[in-house]
């Protein structure tokens, strides 16, 4: 770390105001910071809608203090769900991963000042902000929030206020609040790859950058190409809500009793295809950081090498081209070409290779390493786990006769909740224990954080493995209300087991809650590098310095996992530290 | 990316920060330099991966305009407007196209510090995107003429929403040439922001012929 390494770079935000360091703030650690709370914000709101469904469907006559007539509508029902499913996978599952921890630590981890473009970067982070209090603000518009679901299928959200209350104005506040995010991660994209291109610390060639960074990497290069399909699909739809085109709408639709007239014969099916181009790639943007991060982590963990680095980078990648090439699996049944299905079908099977690849290097990973069982180490495992359960019943749905069956019935929110969205959280819990020294300067506390663990973990398997067996025996998803169908009947005390679970493991969230902001105030401090990592965001300060590195910029001399080198002083070979420097250790110890 | 690429840049940050690569502070961004004689990295970089995004969105229009015309209901109808909708969609298209290249001349000028023949170009170069614009709305208006809305037909439909979102992004296209020509944004060198104006510039251009060619093969015949 020559003097003459120094970038030329004075960040603007250092003697500035409180507004500008911490409001409009054009750091990336701050705006990193702004993610992350936006989003337990938004977990917090998402988590409360689904509470608020699991007690309805385990207690449908549950009376609510705050619903007028005090018993939950079917429509009032489908409102929670639209915005469940919203929020949950805009604003928590997109923006915590990428955006919280992409933000923070992409740059540290690439020995980099900050972003490429600081300014976008505030923007993208306002913009998603925004975009949040857009979304929420559908709840308080006359008709309430709509009821087509995250996936807002046209007809259903295509006509306004015929189809349903929340369908008029709070559908056209979830297209505007959509619309905003688009834009935002487009922005966000930009600046994740520039800066991976671009900024990287001399000696940090591809094959060196950190596990987590590739992740972004390959999420970021998703979403770019993937968000503006769905801008240009939501552009379509207000133009059939508000410009009377028949994109989406067929002709001759009756509605409620009433003729939809005036359009030409419009095709559902479009909106579907533009939509899942966009949203199955999305269901990686969540899940990809997940596996950068417990690749990271289960390698600190176990002072091991990731097992095959080169092959964990290569299906990182063909994740995320296989990842644009079959989303017709989510439209088995929409009455799409059977052939079309056919080679949806197998596309989805042969994701499973680089899948599988992922998970038995994971596995190698721990296979004979000096295993601590921290906070963060549990939650990786954890997202190992889940990420098995719920991809193997990935495979049964990925063949359309069996989909047929299972499409429309709980086997299928069994599967995506526990592949996208726990196996998602787990790696966000596992990101935020194994980081917070770094982010915060301080620990957090262990005995309550493994609590939070295995009640977590215990509590998801008792929520979402129970809802496999209630699909197969038939039990159909999107009804707030299963009374009208006897056969369902048997399944009653099934979903009060779940909504006991729910309630139990939602408030396991407290314990975290607790934690967080207890060591934020008053946890023991944290050292520079207290896992004893090797990669950059550990080669300086908690939490680091404006500019990251205090002027000393890294040169990295290595790669990112050289855990237990045979010979080296520690167990741990940091990546920046010069080979002189290792000699030295080592002659240190021999003297 | 290849290892001399690598090495160059390690090299770059090593010891010639600002020479002219990308690291931080390759065209004097922050430094503020505004003399630099090559573009900063990093913008050019940004641009041509947003160029990707966009280029992401309108594939998706024209996708969905080739399902939407095979549509089981079969309601797609060719857009006929008269043979002067077609005239004056070629001169357009004759228009932006000069435009790339009266742009490139622009920047060659510039590039070897002819400050009075890239202003002249340049100036060209907006007019003729102005041009075009105005060219654009007179094919709306021709289309109004033969009774074609945005409702009318599918086929309508995409062709204004085709139109309409190009339109926008080479209306932003005038403002970034205007803003790198006279009032070159803060922190950015002029040689930078010449670069990446030119290059969603040309981008457009090619969008536009792209689009050209679908309305003439796939929303005519």
């Amino acid at each position: 770390m020559s003097a003459a390494s120094q970038p030329v770079h004075t960040p603007a935000a250092a003697s500035s105001g409180f507004f500008r360091r911490y409001v409009f703030s054009t750091d990336h650690k701050i705006i990193g910071l702004q993610y992350y709370f936006l989003a337990l914000l938004a977990v917090t709101t998402g988590i409360v809608l689904s509470l608020m469904m699991r007690i309805h469907l385990a207690w449908p006559q549950a009376h609510w203090p705050f619903v007028s007539g005090g018993i939950l509508r079917p429509e009032q029902y489908l409102a929670l769900m639209t915005m469940h499913g919203t929020i949950m996978v805009f604003f928590v599952l997109t923006t915590a991963p990428l955006g919280a921890f992409g933000n923070y630590f992409l740059p540290i981890q690439i020995g980099a000042p900050d972003m490429a473009f600081p300014r976008l970067n505030m923007l993208s982070f306002w913009f998603t902000f925004a975009a949040f209090v857009c979304m929420l603000a559908a709840f308080v518009v006359p008709g309430g929030a709509p009821i087509s679901g995250w996936t807002a299928y046209p007809p259903l959200s295509g006509l306004g206020n015929v189809t349903g209350p929340g369908e008029g104005m709070g559908q056209t506040m979830w297209i505007v609040s959509i619309g905003i995010f688009c834009i935002a991660s487009l922005f966000a994209s930009i600046n994740f790859i520039t800066t991976t291109i671009e900024m990287r610390a001399p000696g940090m060639n591809l094959m060196r950058m950190p596990l987590t960074v590739w992740a972004w990497f390959v999420t970021a290069v998703m979403s770019l190409l993937s968000f503006g399909v769905l801008l240009a699909a939501l552009i379509m739809l207000v133009l059939d809500r508000s410009g009377g085109t028949s994109f989406f709408i067929p002709a001759s639709l009756v509605v409620n009793g009433e003729l939809q007239a005036g359009r030409s014969g419009g095709w559902p099916l479009l909106w579907e295809h533009l939509f899942w181009f966009f949203g199955h790639p999305e269901v990686y943007i969540a899940i990809l950081p997940g596996m950068g991060v417990t690749s990271h982590i289960l390698s600190n963990f176990s002072r091991k090498p990731v097992f095959g680095y080169r092959a964990m980078a290569a299906t990182l990648c063909a994740i995320g081209f296989l990842g644009f090439l079959l989303w017709g699996h989510h439209m088995f049944v929409s009455g799409m070409n059977p052939y079309s299905s056919l080679a949806f079908s197998a596309l989805t099977l042969s994701i499973g290779v680089p899948s599988a690849v992922k998970t038995f290097n994971w596995l190698g990973t721990l296979w004979g390493g000096q295993i601590r069982f921290d906070t963060p180490m549990l939650f990786s495992i954890g997202f190992v786990s889940f990420f098995v359960t719920g991809g193997l019943s990935g495979i049964f749905l990925a063949q359309p006769a069996l989909d047929n069956m299972l499409h429309a019935t709980y086997y299928v929110v069994a599967h995506f909740h526990l592949v996208m969205g726990v196996a998602a959280i787990f790696g966000i819990f596992s990101a935020t224990y194994y980081w917070f020294p770094k982010m915060f300067g301080r620990m957090m506390d262990e005995k309550l954080g493994k609590l939070h663990f295995w009640l977590t973990f215990i509590g998801a398997y008792c929520i979402f493995m129970p809802m496999h067996f209630m699909g197969i025996y038939g039990g159909i998803r999107r009804y707030s209300d299963w009374s009208g169908a006897t056969y369902l009947a048997a399944l009653r005390p099934m979903h009060e087991f779940m909504t006991v679970a729910a309630l139990a493991t939602a408030a396991a969230q407290l314990i975290f809650f607790y934690n967080f902001f207890r060591s934020l105030a008053s946890g023991a401090k944290a050292a520079d590098n207290p896992w004893r990592g090797t990669t950059l965001e550990w080669a300086t300060a908690s939490p680091p310095p404006i500019d990251n590195f205090a002027g000393a910029y890294p040169r990295v001399y290595r790669g990112p996992y050289e855990y237990s080198v045979p010979g080296a002083a520690e167990d741990f070979t940091p990546q920046h530290l010069p080979p002189e420097a290792m000699l030295v250790n080592e002659g240190a110890r021999n003297a | 990316m290849h290892e001399s690429a690598l090495a160059d840049r390690a090299g770059l940050a090593a010891g010639n920060i600002g020479s002219g690569g990308g690291l931080i502070d390759g065209g004097g961004r922050r430094g503020g330099s505004g003399a630099a004689k090559t573009p900063d990295r990093a913008y050019v970089t940004g641009m041509t991966i947003a160029l990707s995004g966009i280029a992401m969105f309108f594939v998706a229009i024209v996708s969905a305009a080739v399902v939407r015309r095979g549509a089981p209901s079969g309601d797609w109808q060719p857009i006929r407007a008269g043979s002067e909708l077609w005239q004056i969609l070629s001169l357009n298209t004759a228009v932006l196209l000069a435009s790339s290249f009266t742009l490139a001349h622009a920047r060659s000028r510039g590039r070897s510090g002819d400050e009075n023949g890239f202003r002249r170009w340049w100036v060209v170069t907006t007019v003729l995107g102005v041009l075009f614009l105005a060219g654009q709305l007179l094919a709306w208006r021709l289309l109004e003429a033969a009774g074609l809305y945005l409702a009318t037909n599918p086929s309508s439909s995409f062709f204004y929403l085709a139109t309409a979102a190009h339109g926008v992004h080479l209306a932003a296209g005038i403002i970034a040439l205007l803003l790198a020509a006279f009032r070159p944004v803060r922190r950015m060198a002029r040689i930078t922001a010449m670069e990446v104006a030119s290059r969603y510039w040309h981008a457009m251009d090619a969008i536009w012929i792209f689009l050209f060619l679908f309305l003439i093969f796939g929303g005519r015949a």
